[in-house]
């Protein structure tokens, strides 16, 4: 993929982002926080590509390292966000 | 290269990373209503799963052994952090695993690069040479800022840490950073002193200048100013995320990566508006240096401050219609939540509407007095937001600040010299009478004292904040 097109998914990714977090209450904002850190753990996928296929021992090190490092983010994170938004319940009795 | 699945066509893993970034839209779309935030979560799982999945089984695993167990030493370490975590350490975790992709990323293009060096590969474009470059800056600003931040809400590390000149030095560093991915990019020799071999040094020269210049950011920013940092090196991490994805040409990385940069980048804003600072006064100014009336606070407070007891504010309570809980930084500490919120559902069961009023920057982190409230059982209706709260007080009987200090002082609006000037602050003095629980007349983190606490409406109610609502709860349960 060209670099012009990488941009515009970067540059459209960027005002769809602004418009769905502005809508976020305040509330909510601890669990975005560890939710959207979960999902910079995409990066797993670019260590997944590294590690699995590295010609040499240190690109496989580095790779092995990232992939451990990415994964921490994303399960620990989803995780986590899911274990704060189990308590946002609504009004007792309701 | 193909793998389980790499004999399907090409547009295949295309079309499957982006029903992953259109299943991680879907789950911040979801977190805009405390009622389907939680269902938002599993939906962005459920977009890393597949992202994650596909790219497993398209490309050709050299190693999968190393590959599965990285990928379970990562899940179990991951699984083990969240689940043993207290709710009072949330914010370090949070900005640990912030920290963690950000390593990742930069790890990411430096494996990348090698590889590409050690199979002897021809010379990389320049956009992917620089967005490798941009990842190793901002992969390791995140991943070392995040571990010092984390350890500084951890307590492992001092805070906050000034030095003369710290300004310079880390300007320093962010050259030596540049001029080195400078060199990565057009590939030169880095002016002799480096050869140019197969672990491509540029980069690692990139990666450690900014993972000390990580450790020099955070280092002097100061226990308050935690919401800020922790949003912006959500930014980063995303950021780095998206970076990777530049340097990969990847579409999911870029996306997902450019949603979490612009959820952090907002956070930040959020964050300096609460407190009316900017961005480069919060990372580079330091904060209460100017402020030295802070030394005999006793002084400034003589006489004119009346103490109180967990009895005449019971008494009080009892006659009131309308409560509104402040809560601070001093709640988390003091671990009195589920005591607070006791309180809340005790007036309420008694005819009392409650409501908790929450400053955006009461905290470590954004929405942490939320997640602490709400994990004592507080619903979310009764959490209201500066704003919507503040235009209530003259029709509220009692207001109890417990553990807060700045985000209620009145001089914030009074006067435009104060550190704290144009600050947007609870305006709990407009109340009929305020309650505040601290344990001393010390002043709040910008060092200045708190002209609410002589108020002729105000009852000081020292001590500890889970001790004196225990009490409170007690106390009014009796009066009934």
């Amino acid at each position: 993929m060209a670099f012009v097109e990488n941009l515009t998914l970067f540059v459209l990714a960027g005002f769809l982002g602004y418009e769905l977090i502005t809508k976020i209450p305040a509330t909510l904002h601890t669990p975005l926080i560890s939710g959207t850190n979960a999902i910079s753990g995409i990066t797993l996928i670019g260590s997944v590509l590294v590690a699995g296929s590295g010609q040499t021992v240190l690109a496989t090190v580095l790779g092995f390292l990232a992939v451990v490092l990415a994964t921490v983010n994303v399960v620990g994170g989803y995780l986590v966000s899911h274990k704060m938004l189990r308590n946002f319940g609504p009004r007792r009795g309701d | 290269m193909s793998g389980i699945i790499g004999g399907l066509p090409e547009p295949v893993l295309s079309f499957a990373y982006l029903a992953a970034a259109v299943l991680f839209i879907l789950g911040l779309r979801d977190l805009t209503h405390p009622r389907t935030a939680k269902r938002g979560n599993l939906v962005s799982a459920a977009g890393m799963a597949v992202a994650v999945g596909v790219t497993v089984l398209w490309f050709e695993i050299l190693s999968p052994l190393v590959l599965l167990a990285a990928l379970l030493v990562g899940a179990g370490i991951g699984t083990w952090l969240a689940v043993t975590v207290d709710t009072t350490d949330m914010p370090q975790l949070v900005g640990l695993f912030n920290g963690f992709g950000g390593g990742a990323s930069a790890l990411v293009a430096g494996a990348e690069l090698v590889d590409n060096a050690g199979r002897g590969g021809a010379a990389l474009p320049v956009e992917v040479t620089a967005a490798a470059a941009a990842t190793g800056l901002i992969g390791a600003v995140t991943f070392w800022g995040s571990l010092v931040a984390a350890g500084k809400l951890q307590g492992f590390v001092e805070d906050p840490i000034r030095y003369t000149g710290e300004n310079v030095v880390k300007a320093g560093l962010l050259g030596v950073a540049v001029v080195a991915g400078g060199a990565l990019v057009t590939q030169t020799h880095l002016f002799g002193l480096l050869p140019d071999s197969a672990w491509v040094p540029s980069y690692w020269v990139v990666v450690l200048a900014a993972s000390v210049l990580g450790v020099l950011l955070v280092a002097p920013i100061g226990g308050a100013d935690m919401p800020v940092v922790i949003a912006l090196l959500n930014a980063c991490s995303g950021l780095a995320a998206a970076a990777t994805g530049f340097a990969l040409s990847n579409s999911v990385l870029i996306v997902a990566g450019t949603l979490v940069g612009a959820s952090g980048l907002i956070l930040t804003v959020i964050m300096c508006r609460s407190m009316n600072r900017s961005l480069t006064d919060v990372l580079f100014g330091g904060f209460g240096d100017t402020a030295g009336s802070g030394e005999d606070e006793t002084d400034d407070y003589e006489g004119n401050v009346r103490s109180t007891d967990s009895e005449e504010v019971a008494m009080l309570l009892d006659v009131a219609e309308r409560v509104v809980i402040v809560p601070g930084y001093g709640m988390a500490v003091g671990q009195a939540q589920h005591a607070v919120a006791e309180l809340g559902a005790v007036l309420e069961a008694n005819g009392v509407e409650v409501v908790f009023g929450i400053h955006p920057v009461a905290g470590r982190m954004p929405g942490h007095m939320n997640v602490l409230l709400a994990e004592a059982n507080v619903p979310y209706e009764q959490m209201q937001e500066l704003e919507t709260v503040n235009s209530t007080f003259p029709e509220t009987d009692v207001v109890l600040v417990t553990g807060a200090n700045d985000v209620v002082n009145p001089i914030a609006l009074q006067d435009a010299d104060s550190p704290i000037a144009g600050m947007p602050v609870l305006e709990v003095w407009k109340a009929q009478t305020v309650i505040v629980n601290k344990r001393s007349l010390s002043p709040g983190y910008a060092g200045i004292p708190n002209p609410l606490f002589t108020n002729d409406n105000t009852y000081m109610l020292f001590g500890d904040a889970r001790d004196e609502i225990q009490a409170l709860v007690k106390a009014y349960k009796e009066t009934r």
